[in-house]
């Protein structure tokens, strides 16, 4: 029993730096892996959609046609299922967060026309890619044929 | 004996921050019955199994309540992994019991500290409110949320935490608990805390296990039902575990219990992160539910027990989920605990159940 029983720790309080900060003016430090927003690397994104498909709250919205990737960072609700889920590992949580509004409104990364080195580079895999399926299609005859010609024996 | 008043108790009162209504029947400063009324925020969240999948519903489910937000996706993760025979990594069960128990110190000091400032001792709540802070940012480091963590995914955790930060984590909760002791012995000892809650809303052991209440509220009129003790998880690999028991029942036996809980899941994490093994922390979880399929599961919040109960029906969205919160038990329980109680003190008892209204409506 008795009175008083947490006079020493406010005592010491009292010569203590303060608990809080200044905020605006001074920041509280921000934790690495700190979930603030999403940020995406848009010249890796394909445009699958598997982010838009996947996000509990509908937040992304991807038109492959347009070239388009927009998200509303207001329905967002950081929870990492769209940069654990992107196969191509375009997207990043960082730290940093939404500034607050009036009104939600949605942020929209375009992904940028290829550039012609880009156009080459796409170019050389397709023929190449033709190139393998061609010389496929010719061993598959020709085994076909060793086979018929096998039989015919 | 004068004439016997209604006076309305919320739904907005400054002792409480979330809606509950109830009519106090006063007669002479004595309120003679009680009459309960929920409803206020109802959100419809076990309805939405049927709009996400069983993987998105985690989000959903952290999102009953904001205090017990871990232990619900913790909840809800092992009922799903029931119901399709999933297992769980060892070291994830470690890391989510650990987690679980860091969330159960931060709610009750939330609690103490709110209990401080019901019965008008501000520093107190102040001092108890400054030390949570230091679990949050370890959540916040751990997970990168401070109250919302979207830390558990069925099957396991989202992240590894390291050696270094286990380390760190027993440091700050050795710092913690020298506080901590300081804020017990004010909790326990001071007499202007005691004059507010000794003998005050007192509920005897049969009256606590005819209404049926859980949790803390439960342990202080000496009835034991902490599902810890069945040892699910990483629970069944303590050395030993006994629950914090109080014989009184009233508003003081209910402080000391938390108070004394906290130490106890002090003592827990630290033996835990001692023992952690290694290994994956994820086993990932493909394909969907069979049809009627069903699985429950009971967890031990800081409030008390929740249950939950799942159902599957062959697609990615389960059938049914049904839960049932701490809270919802509680309610009868804090009715018959006011009946005879001073006006002046009805804050105090509502108070000490630890009342969550948004896990009770969901
Ligand atoms: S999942 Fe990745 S690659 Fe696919 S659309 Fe989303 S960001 Fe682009
Ligand atoms: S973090 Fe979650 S809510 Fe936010 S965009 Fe990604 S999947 Fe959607």
């Amino acid at each position: 029993m008795g009175s008083f029983k947490l006079g020493r720790m406010t005592l010491r309080s009292l010569f203590k730096k303060p608990e809080t900060v200044l905020y605006p003016v001074e920041k509280r430090y921000e934790p690495e892996g700190l979930k603030g927003h999403i940020a995406v690397d848009i010249k890796k994104c394909t445009m699958c959609g598997v982010c838009q498909k996947r996000c509990p709250t509908g937040a992304i919205t991807v038109d492959k046609e347009a070239g388009t990737w927009t998200i509303n960072r207001f329905d967002c609700i950081q929870c990492r299922t769209c940069v654990r889920d992107c196969a191509f590992d375009c997207l990043t949580m960082e730290p940093g967060y939404q500034k607050p509004a009036t009104e939600k409104f949605s942020a929209t990364e375009t992904k940028p026309e290829p550039t012609d080195e880009e156009l080459a580079e796409k170019a050389r895999k397709e023929a190449e890619k033709a190139a393998r399926v061609k010389a496929a299609l010719e061993a598959k005859a020709a085994r076909e044929k060793a086979a018929k010609e096998a039989e015919g024996q | 004996m004068g004439k016997a008043q209604v006076i309305p108790f919320g739904p907005q009162h400054p002792v409480l921050p979330e809606p509950i209504h109830l009519d106090l029947v006063v007669q002479d400063e004595t309120v003679v019955d009680v009459l309960p009324q929920i409803g206020f925020i109802h959100r419809g969240l076990e309805k939405l199994v049927e709009t996400h999948d069983i993987h998105q519903y985690i989000y959903v489910a952290e999102r009953i309540c904001g205090i017990c937000a871990f232990g619900h996706s913790m909840g809800y993760a092992e009922t799903v992994e029931r119901l399709m025979n999933v297992e769980v990594p060892k070291r994830a069960e470690y890391l989510r019991v650990i987690m679980h128990e860091l969330s159960r110190i931060h709610s009750h000091l939330l609690w103490m500290g709110l209990a401080a400032d019901a019965f008008g001792y501000e520093s107190l709540f102040m001092h108890t409110w400054r030390l949570r802070e230091r679990v949050l940012d370890i959540f916040e480091a751990v997970a990168g949320g401070r109250v919302i963590l979207s830390y558990t995914l069925l099957g396991g955790v989202t992240n590894d935490v390291d050696e270094p930060m286990l380390a760190h984590i027993k440091d700050v909760l050795a710092g913690m608990k020298k506080e901590y002791n300081e804020l017990c012995n004010a909790f326990l000892k001071d007499t202007s805390v005691k004059n507010r809650t000794v003998g005050v809303g007192t509920l005897s052991q049969e009256e606590a296990i005819e209404y049926g209440i859980v949790g803390p509220f439960a342990r202080a009129s000496n009835v034991n039902n902490d599902v810890r003790c069945i040892g699910q998880g990483a629970y069944g690999e303590l050395s030993s575990f006994e629950p914090i028991l109080d014989t009184d029942g009233d508003c003081y036996a209910r402080v000391k219990v938390r108070a004394l809980e906290v130490l106890q899941a002090i003592d827990i994490i630290n033996e835990l992160i001692d023992k952690i093994p290694g290994g994956p922390i994820l086993n990932p979880v493909k394909g969907a539910p069979e049809a009627g399929s069903e699985a429950s599961g009971i967890l031990e919040q800081p409030r008390g027990e929740v249950y939950y109960y799942c159902s599957g029906n062959g697609t990615k969205n389960l059938e049914r989920m049904r839960i049932r919160t701490p809270t919802s038990q509680n309610i009868a329980g804090m009715t018959m605990a006011l009946k005879g109680c001073d006006l002046a003190d009805v804050n105090m008892i509502v108070l000490s159940i630890d009342p969550c209204i948004s896990c009770t409506e969901r």
